[in-house]
């Protein structure tokens, strides 16, 4: 049922992230600075760290809703238009009039667009991504009637219909109840198995323990990056809880030699952004 | 008197009241739905500081050609265009939200239209513009009403799918697609010809009326948004409808007793409206198993 909504494995184009000494924040303050590294397609990859520490700025950046103040953030294999982001507070009035049925369909946006008939393929669709994250029978149900959890999962049921190579998930099981968030997990898991890359940011240590293969642990700075073990060591973990927190007004302007970077520091300097599409 | 005479032999014997009516409906039908939009995004009283931003351009085209439609339309259209264009741009690129922009603008556009009206204007002249005409509305007015419902009806059919995501969830459609922006400003056009056209008919203070009225009902007998629409553009066409009526056996001004027919629709709707209507609310209903 899965491949006809997001296509067998390998017929997904795979897309990386990649980070280029990328500094983001907000108005000359970094929220996380000189990142380096690159997410590979079809991984999958939890983003820790603590509060403050950057996680959703960064996640934003590689959606390509904020600029990088100084660096480069760039995604391959996936035009911009095309990511699926799920961003921790949604801008979402759950009072506006709308059934469950018409707010998933606008996952396929890209395909059927402001114009695009809407057949029975849609709907079928539609139905079996409900079906998926255990909402059939909710098709007609208002976004006012439907708990928190249940909100969760229609918003999950709409990116698997945006069949993206690259899924962006700000915090996505919190506030969940053990069931709900071990089923969004799977399909998490289930997307990576597809050929999917996710970047996901969490809390959970015992869940990215158990599920995630990469963690990039960060504390307005790349503390740890790579394979789960290696990162979620002690010490490391001690690291990033010492974070400084607040900015500092008057902090000087940051000189940064990175291991293989040009000098470089934060300013208007040459940021880039792009997204370059599979060939 | 008969049923006839009370409700088809004003518009069977007298032209001026069917072209009232065919007016006033014709607006409806445009007007209502943009009124239904307004109120889901929180925006009921953009339509009041637009209709009162209209005033200057109104006013000059007054000033220039005197009491002539054509160009107090015009004069209208670009002042509310300039207003609505100055708003977004405002909110978009600086820290002000779109309300504060939005008063900040209208107040001086407000502001200028009175001082130019009272520069060169009568008292009449200003009750002309204030609470319209509807009783003599003209070939031109009435073809320029039915122009900007057909635009306004096209246009939603349009821009429909953008319009809902950019009103439920306007963080997804700035990441599926840049045209956000471009849908407000197009939703910002329509309200404010729908305005231009409500003036003609019924004056700009009270053409937000027959946006606003009809679009506060339906949410008591409606649930989604295609409803709600149907039962605006209802509740606006029978406003019209009765309010012309009443105007004309009790010889009230037209314009204001459309409007209060309308409020009279809301007010009942309120009380009794299936959907969350006061009285229904408190009736013991037993709730269900599942």
């Amino acid at each position: 049922m899965l491949n006809r909504l997001g296509a067998a494995p390998g017929a997904v184009h795979a897309a990386a992230v990649r980070f280029r000494n990328a500094t983001v924040g907000y108005d000359r303050h970094p929220a996380v600075h000189h990142v380096d590294g690159d997410i590979e397609p079809g991984s999958l990859v939890a983003v820790i760290g603590p509060n403050g520490a950057g996680k959703s700025t960064l996640l934003k950046a590689v959606a390509g809703l904020i600029q990088p103040i100084d660096g480069e953030v760039r995604v391959e294999g996936c035009p911009r238009r095309r990511i699926a982001y799920l961003p921790q507070q949604s801008e979402i009035d759950r009072s506006f009039p709308i059934p469950v049925f018409d707010f998933v369909a606008m996952g396929l946006w890209r395909t059927v667009g402001l114009f695009g008939a809407f057949r029975r393929p849609s709907d079928v669709r539609v139905a079996e991504a409900l079906g998926a994250v255990g909402l059939a029978g909710f098709e007609r149900r208002t976004l006012d009637t439907l708990s928190g959890g249940q909100m969760q999962r229609v918003l999950f049921a709409r990116l698997m219909l945006q069949d993206s190579p690259l899924i962006l998930l700000d915090e996505p099981f919190t506030a969940l109840d053990d069931s709900t968030a071990e089923a969004l997990l799977d399909l998490v898991l289930r997307w990576q198995a597809e050929g999917r890359t996710v970047l996901t940011v969490l809390h959970d240590l015992g869940q990215v323990r158990a599920a995630f293969p990469t963690v990039m642990l960060i504390a307005r700075r790349v503390v740890a990056f790579g394979p789960t073990d290696t990162v979620l060591t002690p010490a490391a973990l001690r690291t990033a809880r010492q974070m400084t927190e607040a900015w500092d007004d008057d902090a000087p302007v940051c000189r940064h030699d990175g291991p293989d970077h040009r000098h470089a520091a934060p300013g208007h300097g040459h940021a880039a952004h792009r997204h370059e599409a599979a060939p | 008197m008969t049923a006839y005479d009370l409700l088809v032999a004003p518009f069977a014997d007298f032209g001026f009241m069917r072209r009232a009516l065919v007016g006033v409906m014709v607006l409806s039908v445009g007007a209502a739905p943009i009124g239904v939009f307004l109120s889901l995004r929180r925006m009921s009283l953009t339509g009041d500081a637009m209709a009162h931003a209209i005033l200057p351009g109104a006013a000059i085209g007054f000033l220039i050609a005197g009491l002539d439609l054509l160009a107090m339309t015009v004069g209208g259209i670009a002042a509310g265009l300039l207003v609505a264009l100055l708003t977004g741009l405002v909110a978009r690129t600086t820290v002000l939200r779109e309300d504060t922009s939005l008063a900040a603008f209208y107040l001086i556009s407000l502001a200028l239209g009175v001082l130019i009206v009272s520069w060169k204007g009568s008292s009449v002249d200003l009750m002309h513009v204030l609470f319209g005409t509807v009783l003599a509305l003209d070939d031109a007015a009435l073809l320029f009403i039915a122009g900007i419902a057909t635009v306004t009806l096209l246009a939603l059919a349009t821009v429909w799918r953008a319009l809902v995501l950019e009103c439920v969830d306007p963080g997804f459609l700035r990441v599926v697609s840049g045209s956000g922006a471009a849908t407000h400003m197009v939703f910002m056009v329509l309200v404010v010809l729908n305005l231009v056209a409500g003036f003609q008919a019924l004056g700009t203070l009270l053409s937000v009326g027959i946006m606003m009225l009809p679009a506060a009902a339906s949410r008591f007998w409606a649930r989604d948004v295609g409803g709600l629409c149907a039962v605006a553009v209802l509740v606006a066409v029978l406003s019209s409808m009765a309010g012309l009526l009443v105007s004309f056996h009790a010889n009230l001004p037209s314009g204001p007793a459309i409007i209060l027919v309308a409020g009279g629709i809301y007010i009942v709707s309120v009380l009794l409206g299936p959907v969350g209507g006061l009285v229904p609310q408190r009736l013991p209903a037993p709730h269900r198993a599942g």
